[in-house]
């Protein structure tokens, strides 16, 4: 990878450095809150929404940051395999999480207005 | 025929697409060390295969893609914000989905676009009654989630319009559930075979878990083999 060049070019203003500093701040914030988040919420099955959404995003804008800085046939197609996946694997690292964490009961359960899997009708089937 | 001949062509391609992605290059060399590849991990690692509806319409299928996008630019900033807004008040709920696809891909991808856009995680899927369990952040009453489920179905909705089987479609069409039919089936059963006896006699909560029994035929590998 080529080293950043921080300066404006003796063309003055240039986009790329703009879209840059957008999308690389735009990360960083997504990542700060996920942090904050995971910290923040009250029980498991909360913490897996921080740890999942705003990361996404944050990925998304950070990997695409990559894409426009160097542009290339290679940056971009890595770039999309690793939002694919990235989408792909995130959804089902909390599912598995989540579901692990229902079942053996760790998640606090006066902070739900509604509970319909406890109260399912075949719930007495599985325990 | 035609689907069976996709279902097993589609994973191979995208093999062969996801080593070239990870090359970066599309040359000839790329391409066949590609098909060698996928041809040996696809003998290695045999799985049984997905069964594909055979149908792909490309335009709902972006608009699919781009709503998807916008859904998840929109949680990221929602959770984003509820993480650092200054009284943070928690109240969450869990609740159901019935699903109108009877299609292991559509379910699979449906709850994959949900974890990703506003508001839910999906706790647990039952596949007989194609239903979902889903966990939202940040539900203040009872009364929201009527909306929330809406916008489950419209992202399933947009899916079974992308990729689903004409099965799909006719009961996206009528509004019928995968578990509602279930549950008329069972208790039609029930009548037939047995009438007058005691079982069939709740409509509500006994015929759902009947069709639960009844249904978990075809293949239950891995919701049936996960569940303890």
């Amino acid at each position: 990878m080529n080293p950043i060049d921080f300066s404006f070019g003796d063309d003055g203003f240039d986009l790329r450095d703009a879209v840059t500093a957008v999308l690389v701040l735009l990360a960083a914030l997504m990542c700060f809150a996920a942090g904050v988040g995971l910290v923040r919420f009250p029980d498991v099955l909360s913490r897996l929404h921080a740890a999942t959404k705003p990361q996404i995003l944050g990925l998304i804008a950070i990997v695409a940051d990559v894409a426009v800085t160097n542009l290339s046939v290679g940056t971009v197609t890595l770039a999309v395999a690793i939002i694919f996946f990235q989408g792909l694997t995130a959804p089902a690292a909390a599912h598995m999480t989540g579901r692990a964490a229902f079942r053996t009961d760790h998640f606090r359960e006066d902070i739900l207005v509604v509970d319909e899997l406890t109260s399912r009708p075949d719930a007495d089937r599985r325990s | 025929m035609r689907a069976r001949i996709l279902s097993g062509l589609v994973p191979f391609l995208g093999l062969v697409l996801l080593w070239m992605l990870l090359w970066g290059q599309f040359t000839w060399l790329a391409l066949i060390t590609g098909v060698l590849l996928a041809g040996l991990v696809s003998i290695t690692f045999y799985l049984p295969a997905v069964r594909l509806s055979g149908r792909l319409n490309p335009w709902y299928g972006l608009v699919f893609l781009v709503r998807l996008l916008v859904d998840i630019v929109r949680a990221s900033l929602q959770i984003a914000w509820i993480a650092l807004k200054p009284h943070y008040r928690p109240s969450n709920a869990i609740f159901a989905v019935p699903l109108r696809t009877r299609s292991d891909l559509v379910m699979v991808f449906t709850a994959e676009a949900i974890a990703l856009v506003p508001g839910s995680i999906v706790l647990d899927i039952d596949r007989d009654t194609a239903t979902l369990y889903l966990h939202a952040l940040n539900v203040q009453s009872a009364e929201d989630v009527p909306a929330l489920r809406k916008a489950v179905l419209a992202t399933e909705r947009r899916l079974i319009l992308a990729a689903g089987s004409a099965d799909d479609l006719e009961r996206l069409r009528t509004g019928a559930t995968v578990a509602g039919e279930l549950a008329a089936e069972a208790a039609r059963a029930a009548a037939a075979g047995e009438p007058g006896s005691g079982r069939a006699s709740e409509p509500g909560g006994g015929s759902a878990s009947a069709s639960g029994e009844d249904s978990g035929t075809d293949s239950g590998t891995d919701s049936e083999g996960a569940r303890t």
